[in-house]
């Protein structure tokens, strides 16, 4: 930021002479872990929120139910994404009036994700958030499950398994190690279980409240918040000094 | 502070060859960001007509934005002319899309292949800006400097400065052009981290046209 006005590195985009827009996120939310299985889709997070490298909210819900058929959970910026979730609210608003018995499924709500990140990224205001999307929907092949992401700039694709943020360097290996399209509910939760307490222990804005949802053709289900068994007492850590003496 | 960036570098190498009757198109199917890698299955060749395929690489975004652009003209098109267009015609298209976003361009590496009207094998070349070329084969993208002078080395294309000008095309067998594509491939993937994975292979010629998935290198 130049620097001129304290409160003009957030303002929104009406535009003219001096006007900027959001060149950094202020309060932000880590990764979010996303997998295919059996049934359906599972989508995983912690619930914290931190402003720079203060945690400043302890229980905000960074995965949220889409429509019928989807589930979205985002890291990034967190008033960006309530932003998105008044986008998508009016989107889903607009599709039941129609009224025709026909609903967007994850695929269209994805792609419609994928437009809105990268006109916005265009027009250099971009929503600083990597989202994921996950669903199921009945298609013409049957139940088709979907799992996708997108960036703040517009890079979107498809895996069966997804993780944003540091998940993408540490829960991505083992997810690919261990990952299986059949998963039961409770191997899937078990793995994501797996997976986040690397990132509780590696990532320093993760913290020990978590989310796990789940969406199948019976519909999204949110659980409530719960926390994971850690252990500390390595000797390394109880004494870390020890075996690595100074010269005075 | 970092500042906002609008492009990312994701990597990937797009490859067309053509023959006297035939044209290969490929692309590898990673796609990665910095030293990760976001998916290794992710297509980077976009179907835009009957005898016109494209295979982009660059900033992922730019790329479909692009490819998806195209593919809409090309349906008004066919609307308008009751018939898909030509080969030739997409590539005027491209280049001139590609110019029209000049100061704000398309981080887009392309390759154009298909058939021209005489069903000849054609390539088209482009830089991100929309200058473009007609060759007999072309590498675009993080590989293409490792492969580019291979395909120079083994298919030598006569000088364009010749008068008449002759033929682009290759010499070799549609068999011989895959094996090719599929050799070059598997040696940039040795060296180019962004490329790797799988490798898709598009072949048009008289009859239609088949996809090819093969396997390359993962680390």
């Amino acid at each position: 930021m130049d620097g001129s006005h304290a409160s003009g590195s957030k303002v929104a985009a009406a535009d003219g002479p001096g006007t900027q827009r959001t060149q950094y996120p202020y309060v932000t939310g880590t990764s979010i872990i996303a997998l295919k299985y059996k049934d359906g889709v599972i989508m995983a997070s912690d619930t914290g929120a931190s402003y720079g490298s203060t945690l400043r909210y302890k229980s905000v819900e960074r995965i949220k139910a889409v429509g019928k058929h989807s589930l979205i959970g985002a890291s990034g910026e967190y008033s960006d994404f309530q932003e998105i979730l008044r986008y998508l609210d009016e989107l889903t608003l607009s599709d039941h009036m129609w009224d025709d018995g026909n609903s967007l499924g994850p695929k269209e709500i994805h792609s419609y994700l994928t437009r809105v990140m990268y006109n916005r990224r265009n027009k250099f205001d971009p929503l600083w958030n990597s989202l994921v999307l996950g669903g199921v929907k009945k298609g013409p092949k049957g139940e088709e499950k979907y799992l996708g992401m997108v960036n703040m700039i517009g890079t979107h694709f498809e895996e069966n398994h997804i993780a944003t943020g540091f998940g993408n360097h540490l829960a991505i290996p083992i997810l690919r190690a261990e990952w299986r399209e059949d998963m039961t509910f409770e191997e899937a939760v078990k793995l994501v279980e797996k997976c986040l307490l690397v990132l509780l222990y590696r990532d320093r804005s993760s913290i020990n409240k978590f989310q796990i949802a789940k969406i199948t053709t019976e519909g999204a289900t949110i659980y409530p918040p719960y926390s994971l068994k850690t252990y500390w007492g390595f000797s390394a850590f109880e004494n870390p000094s020890q075996g690595a003496v100074g010269s005075w | 502070m970092a500042r906002f960036d609008p492009y990312e570098n994701n990597g990937g190498t797009c490859v067309a060859i053509a023959g006297a009757g035939y044209c290969v198109v490929a692309a590898d199917m990673r796609l990665s960001v910095g030293y990760s890698i976001l998916t290794r299955d992710h297509s980077k060749i976009a179907h835009l007509a009957d005898k016109c395929v494209l295979a982009s690489s660059g900033f992922q975004g730019d790329v479909k934005a692009l490819q998806k652009n195209l593919a809409a003209k090309e349906l008004v098109y066919e609307h308008n002319h009751n018939k898909k267009m030509s080969c030739p015609a997409m590539a005027q298209l491209l280049s001139n899309t590609l110019y029209y976003k000049r100061f704000f361009p398309y981080y887009a590496f392309n390759v154009l292949g298909g058939l021209d009207s005489e069903g000849k094998g054609c390539v088209f070349t482009y830089d991100a800006v929309g200058s473009y070329e007609r060759t007999g084969y072309s590498a675009q993208g993080t590989g293409a400097t490792l492969m580019m002078p291979v395909l120079d080395n083994q298919l030598k294309s006569p000088s364009p400065l010749l008068l008449p000008a002759r033929d682009a095309v290759t010499p070799l067998s549609e068999a011989e052009a895959v094996d090719l594509v599929k050799d070059v491939f598997a040696s940039a993937t040795e060296r180019d981290i962004y490329t790797g994975d799988k490798l898709e292979i598009v072949i048009i010629n008289s009859s239609g046209s088949r996809r090819e998935c093969i396997e390359l290198r993962k680390d």
